[in-house]
């Protein structure tokens, strides 16, 4: 087991480099002069040059990159136009709220995902099971940016039941979270659906049913044990939408989050500020991501006995 | 549904005609793809009619004609639904009616063009890469891990804020992250192929490669690949929109149904209908294709059923 | 043949697919009897219903598309069809267990083979896990598997070991019946004859009853008393095993012995019996077999022939034998 663990952590590494790698020629081919950014169209042109000078934006491609993952490795995104203050810093105090959010989703889209999934494919055909899968395609449709703003012109303005932004009080997250979880709560549900359907089948659901298992046991533990092996792969990619949803969600609802802070820095052309909070996000994912493989092989003993 | 299909698999005769039959019988008996060609049907007709389901207006200050989606109306600002305006007016009193009506031709062009440009760079790397193997598939299968470790959105929003807003920079930038999709896809259904003996019977008689990829083993990948490509619109269009919503997609005042919510969502609050049809038209359209792309998956390989 | 004597009874069971395109006509009109501690071959070709009967008895036929149409099933005296789900779970892995086919698939992945023998000695036994875990090593040292192997997965083990955990799963609350899939259909000929051994030593240390269902008429001689020979969906010809195997009557019957290669008598070519087996879903009329039968005469299109006993308990189902 732990030489799994292990070689998927090594594996990471070229993954994180590569992705540093975009991240960093995307800046490297945005218009525009970092150090004159920083510093104002109006700032003299000695001390542009010195700025210039002193962040080595005069040499080459490769040695910028170099210097960039090794800026990055220590925990260094540069600073930002606006402030100049240390990107990771303003990400840092602004990750707690996004990763809140994106859990939250995450609690609804598997909480209740998996089991209507589940449910609909244990009645296959039946009304409930139409209704899910018809719901489940208008989730995955709904843009969840416009999502939440209906929920807001319902739940917030009409009935007055939810506070329309904020995140501070649980009524604030009820409407983000659901904001961001639903498409993918559909998503999994799918995924669960096709998952099971496929499982319920196998011969030794019937040995589970022949030894004289209650239905619910065989549905709820033989079956889903095996039906979650794929899904748990999916709830790893849902978690990536999630942390990219948090981006629309967060504006929405004026969350003081990282997504909410590179639209900020959209408007006001902070590439700092963006390519760092990309660069920061898809670090989590690959982190959950991590997460998840190391789950898929606690629940496939296939994969844990093949490392032992 | 899959019993039917062995039945079908069974009777079926050799013929192509008669697969393609076939395949319409299974997709016409599926309620949901009907309905999602019916929504698809009726985008590009109102696309393709929009001057005339829309037309232009005569402006009274500018002494011509000007399109009806751009005829502001201060006076009439903030008007709720009415015989007038279907959909009432905008901030500046522009019939929101006519924005969308020709917001679907920005959103339709932005689809496709990703979707096909998308789909052939995906197909040919993805071909490359399950016909040959080795050092190119490792070196692409590396890459496009790199790609997927970035949500898509996010690399979108990366993309999009490196090039600057506009048309062909959010195309460019939304059809980057799709191509993984299709790589994969097509590579998948190549390596599966490749084993099959009729690739074997081919090359015995001295088919050369490019010719097995092109003649033999594309055309028998079709439908993922038709299904990518369908589903894949609706995820073109959605993010395209949602890359209009913060500002770096196309910029307003074109009618653009992403920037429609940006521009509306101030005043959300007090008039909902500035939020509610540009963005319900996002989700009918999208909700279109996955219909689309759900029914086509059943009737054209009852085995992808995933 | 009283009615107490015998462990299980089938009078007229009748089993159908009920599909889209039409109905299959798996099972029809099926009678058998079992008597304590005997065990009977089921034997027909692929598709002749002998699963449908055998998940029939465990009223485990997936439904939908299949149902019990029509027919009794006595367990021990007692009609299992008109019983309960809850009461029929008692039952099944209790007094009524079953051994199916493919090893390979029947077994779950992702539990020890340890913890899917307990779940049934738990179902059935009241007794502490602990306790049960044990007993489960007990059940697979009993099939010849060591107890240190008892907490791997079913993915370590090969298939003829994975038939000695399914037989073990059976077996390890001494059922009354067993029944007994193709059990070693998927396996490699010397595996086979090692599980058919295993089950015949485990069969007379448990006293158990047993279906054998099979194609294979080597495996009948091998470990059944009696032989039911099954075709399309019914018992055409039961008899005591040495009787049935000198005596053959039924026409279908006489052709699958002659459908067998023997070694010892080569003077006759094999004699392959004409046509194919009928679609289930579009049965002939009349006797099922007769427009593959020799001697069929007009009246056998017409109708249903009854079984007849022509002595020595030897019932064959054919207007040939009726006197």
């Amino acid at each position: 087991m732990h030489k799994y663990i292990l070689k998927r952590l090594l594996m990471l590494i070229p993954v994180l480099i590569g992705v540093t790698f975009i991240i960093f020629t995307l800046s490297y081919i945005t218009p525009g002069c970092p150090a004159t950014m920083t510093l104002g169209e109006t700032a003299p042109a000695e001390a542009i040059e010195a700025l210039r000078q002193e962040w080595g934006l005069d040499d080459p491609f490769i040695i910028r990159f170099v210097r960039y993952v090794a800026d990055a490795a220590r925990l260094n995104l540069g600073e930002t136009y606006a402030t100049r203050r240390p990107v990771m810093e303003e990400i840092l105090t602004r990750f707690p709220a996004t990763l809140q959010l994106a859990v939250m989703g995450l609690f609804i889209s598997v909480l209740l995902g998996i089991p209507l999934g589940v449910i609909s494919a244990t009645k296959q055909y039946s009304l409930f099971d139409n209704l899910a899968t018809i719901f489940g395609l208008i989730f995955v449709s709904i843009p969840n940016f416009w999502l939440g703003m209906m929920l807001v012109v319902f739940f917030s303005v009409n009935l007055g039941w939810l506070p329309p932004s904020g995140f501070e009080t649980p009524a604030q997250w009820i409407l983000p979270a659901f904001t961001l979880g639903t498409g993918q709560m559909a998503v999994v549900m799918r995924m669960s659906r096709s998952s099971m359907l496929e499982v319920i089948r196998q011969d030794y659901i019937r040995t589970a049913r022949a030894k004289g298992q209650k239905e619910s046991v065989v549905v709820w533990n033989h079956a889903l044990r095996n039906a979650l092996i794929p899904v748990v792969t999916a709830v790893g990619l849902t978690f990536g939408f999630l942390l990219g949803g948090a981006v629309l969600t967060e504006t929405i609802f004026s969350i003081n989050g990282i997504g909410r802070f590179m639209v900020q820095s959209i408007n006001s052309r902070d590439n700092p500020v963006i390519n760092g909070g990309v660069l920061f996000l898809a670090l989590s994912f690959s982190v959950v991501n991590l997460g998840v493989d190391i789950l898929y092989a606690y629940l496939d003993p296939r994969i844990k006995s093949q490392y032992k | 549904m899959s019993d039917n299909n062995n039945v079908n698999t069974r009777k079926r005769p050799p013929k192509k005609k008669s697969q393609m039959a076939d395949v319409w019988r299974r997709f016409k008996r599926n309620i949901t793809a009907m309905v999602g060609l019916f929504i698809i049907i009726i985008l590009v007709l109102t696309a393709i009619f929009a001057n005339v389901i829309a037309p232009p207006v005569f402006d009274d200050r500018l002494g011509d004609y000007m399109p009806s989606y751009m005829q502001q109306n201060l006076r009439n600002a903030n008007a709720f639904p009415s015989g007038d305006n279907w959909f009432g007016t905008d901030n500046f009193g522009r019939d929101i009616f006519s924005r969308v009506v020709h917001g679907s031709r920005i959103s339709l062009q932005v689809g496709f063009v990703v979707v096909s440009v998308s789909a052939i760079f995906g197909v040919i790397l993805g071909a490359i890469s399950g016909f040959y193997g080795g050092i190119a598939d490792n070196v692409l299968m590396r890459i496009i891990d790199i790609m997927l470790a970035i949500p898509n959105i996010l690399l979108a929003v990366a993309i999009a804020a490196a090039l600057g807003a506009g048309l062909i920079n959010v195309m460019i930038a939304v059809g980057i992250g799709a191509i993984p999709g299709f790589a994969r896809i097509v590579r998948g259904s190549v390596l599966t192929l490749r084993e099959q003996e009729f690739i074997e019977a081919a090359r015995s008689i001295g088919a050369n490669d490019y010719r097995l990829i092109g003649r033999h083993i594309l055309p028998n990948c079709m439908a993922p690949i038709i299904i990518q490509a369908t589903m894949g619109l609706a995820g073109a269009i959605l993010s395209a929109a949602a890359l209009a919503f913060i500002g770096l997609g196309v910029q307003p005042p074109a009618p653009e149904w992403g920037a429609m919510l940006n521009d509306g969502r101030r005043f959300m609050r007090e008039f909902w209908p500035i939020v509610m049809f540009p963005g319900g038209a996002i989700a009918m359209v999208v909700l279109g294709f996955n219909m689309l792309g759900d029914g086509l998956r059943d009737a054209l390989d009852p085995r992808l059923k995933k | 043949m009283t009615e107490s004597n015998n462990m299980l009874e089938i009078k007229g069971l009748t089993i159908h697919y009920v599909t889209d395109d039409g109905v299959v006509r798996a099972v029809n009109d099926l009678n058998i009897a079992i008597g304590r501690g005997e065990s009977i071959g089921l034997v027909g070709e692929t598709g002749a219903g002998k699963t449908t009967t055998a998940l029939g008895i465990l009223k485990l036929v997936p439904n939908p598309p299949g149902k019990i149409i029509d027919g009794e099933i006595f367990l021990d005296g007692e009609d299992i069809i008109k019983k309960s789900e809850p009461e029929m779970r008692k039952i099944r892995g209790n007094k009524v267990s079953m051994i199916f086919q493919d090893p390979m698939t029947s077994l779950n992945p992702v539990m020890t083979v340890r913890d899917q023998i307990a779940e049934v000695i738990l179902l059935h036994e009241k007794m502490p896990a602990a306790k049960a875990l044990e007993k489960a090593e007990e059940m697979l040292m009993k099939v010849g598997i060591m107890p240190d192997r008892a907490k791997d997965y079913p993915h370590q083990f090969s298939g003829g070991m994975r038939q000695r955990v399914v037989i073990a799963i059976a077996l390890a609350c001494s059922p009354e019946l067993l029944i007994a899939d193709e059990p070693t259909t998927a396996l490699d000929v010397t595996i086979q004859a090692q599980v058919l051994e295993l089950m015949k030593n485990l069969k007379e240390e448990f006293n158990t009853s047993m279906i054998m269902i099979t194609h294979d008429l080597g495996i009948v001689a091998e470990i059944c008393d009696k032989v039911a020979v099954m075709y399309a969906g019914s018992v055409v010809e039961y008899a005591d095993k040495l009787e049935l195997f000198k005596n053959p009557k039924h026409p279908y019957t006489i052709g699958l012995f002659n459908s067998i290669p023997d070694i010892g008598n080569d003077v006759e070519s094999l004699k392959p019996i004409k046509g194919l087996m009928p679609d289930p879903m579009n049965l002939p009329t009349g006797c099922p077999f007769h427009p593959r039968c020799d001697k069929a005469k007009p009246e056998c299109s017409e109708k249903i022939p009854a079984g007849y006993d022509i002595g020595n308990n030897h019932i064959v189902k054919c207007i040939l034998f009726n006197q």
